[in-house]
């Protein structure tokens, strides 16, 4: 490989855009693929089921072996509410390899002495998404349980295909937002993508014990199917 | 997420690959591109390595690693690209192999 299509493959990995470095293993010759570039033959269909799999592999075209190798961004998680859970979640998603960044508008929550070391935007979801808008290979997790601050991003998510949306609130205060968000114009297929109560169900009771059980069923959503659902959803 | 980004970047094989060559250093890069059986790495994971046997990342948990730079260091030298096999069929086994019982191939080549 050369430094040039290094540079290449590594500036669309910094602007989050999904890409394939296909490599011939009988002389290292390499080739960048961008999602939505036309390409011909059995290669392009190779590629495009790379792209839609998210898997890297060897493959035979022409009598030449191939190396799809798949590049997807990195997972991110944005957080609404800069509360007691996020403080626990912050070092924990950072560990398990998410880019984080918490969104509360409420100035009060929303302090650098909370949130030492996460990207913090102390401003509207409205706002702070305009600058960094959802993707796929995003989570949302809504956790202030106030529908002015979380219904705006939840739909956001649902919209952009978050592989994971999840909203703090008991099942009463979900069964209230539910409604909202269908006069919202949301359909009963995209409400039921949001994991609500949050957090898989280990009986969670602390702050930190709510962000374990939230954290681990983000990874559950990437690491099985909802991000190929996500993906789905926003190409239909 | 700037701040986030900025803190994982060191972390990041490909990342650190142009670092390093950018910095003058001669690098290769190594990538899993076959696994069968129990695998601890995925296809797809790289290793980067210079010619002083410096490395990052992983392409097995460990347990082949060294010989990968071994090879690497080689690679840079040579510059030509090479397929290395291992696992625990490998005669080698005793020395080099995967205890979990996989087997994987590992690409070698230059960062020209």
């Amino acid at each position: 490989m050369d430094l040039a299509l290094l540079k290449e493959l590594n500036a669309e990995r910094a602007a989050r855009r999904a890409a394939i470095l296909v490599t011939d293993v009988a002389d290292g010759a390499g080739q960048l693929v961008r999602e939505g570039d036309e390409i011909s033959g059995e290669l392009g269909e190779a590629v495009q089921r790379a792209f839609r799999s998210g898997k890297s592999g060897l493959t035979e075209i022409d009598g030449r072996e191939l190396f799809l190798n798949v590049h997807v961004p990195p997972p991110r998680l944005v957080v609404i509410g800069a509360v007691h859970i996020s403080q626990a979640l912050a070092p924990m998603a950072k560990i398990a390899g998410f880019d984080m960044a918490v969104i509360d508008p409420r100035t009060a929550f929303a302090t650098e002495e909370r949130f030492a070391d996460v990207a913090l935007h102390a401003e509207w979801p409205e706002d702070a998404l305009k600058n960094n808008p959802l993707d796929a290979y995003t989570a949302l997790a809504a956790l202030t349980h106030d529908p002015k601050i979380d219904d705006f991003p939840l739909t956001a998510a649902l919209k952009a295909g978050c592989f994971y949306v999840g909203a703090l609130g008991s099942r009463k205060t979900h069964a209230k937002r539910l409604e909202r968000l269908k006069e919202g114009g949301l359909s009963d297929a995209e409400l039921k993508r949001i994991h609500a109560p949050i957090g898989l169900d280990i009986a969670a009771a602390s702050p930190a014990e709510i962000a374990v059980a939230t954290l681990a069923q983000i990874i559950e959503a990437l690491r099985k199917r909802d991000l190929a659902d996500g993906l789905r959803m926003r190409a239909a | 997420m700037e701040a986030n980004r900025a803190a994982n970047e060191h972390l990041d094989p490909l990342q650190v690959a142009e670092t390093w060559k950018g910095g003058g250093r001669n690098v290769a890069i190594a990538t899993v591109m076959e696994t069968w059986g129990s695998a601890p790495r995925p296809t797809g994971s790289q290793l980067v390595i210079d010619s002083e046997g410096n490395f990052h990342g992983s392409v097995s948990g460990g347990c082949v690693e060294g010989a990968v730079i071994t090879e690497a260091v080689d690679v840079i030298e040579t510059g030509e690209a090479r397929m290395l096999e291992f696992g625990v069929a490998d005669e080698t086994a005793w020395r080099v192999g995967l205890s979990c019982g996989g087997r994987i191939k590992v690409f070698v080549e230059r960062l020209g």
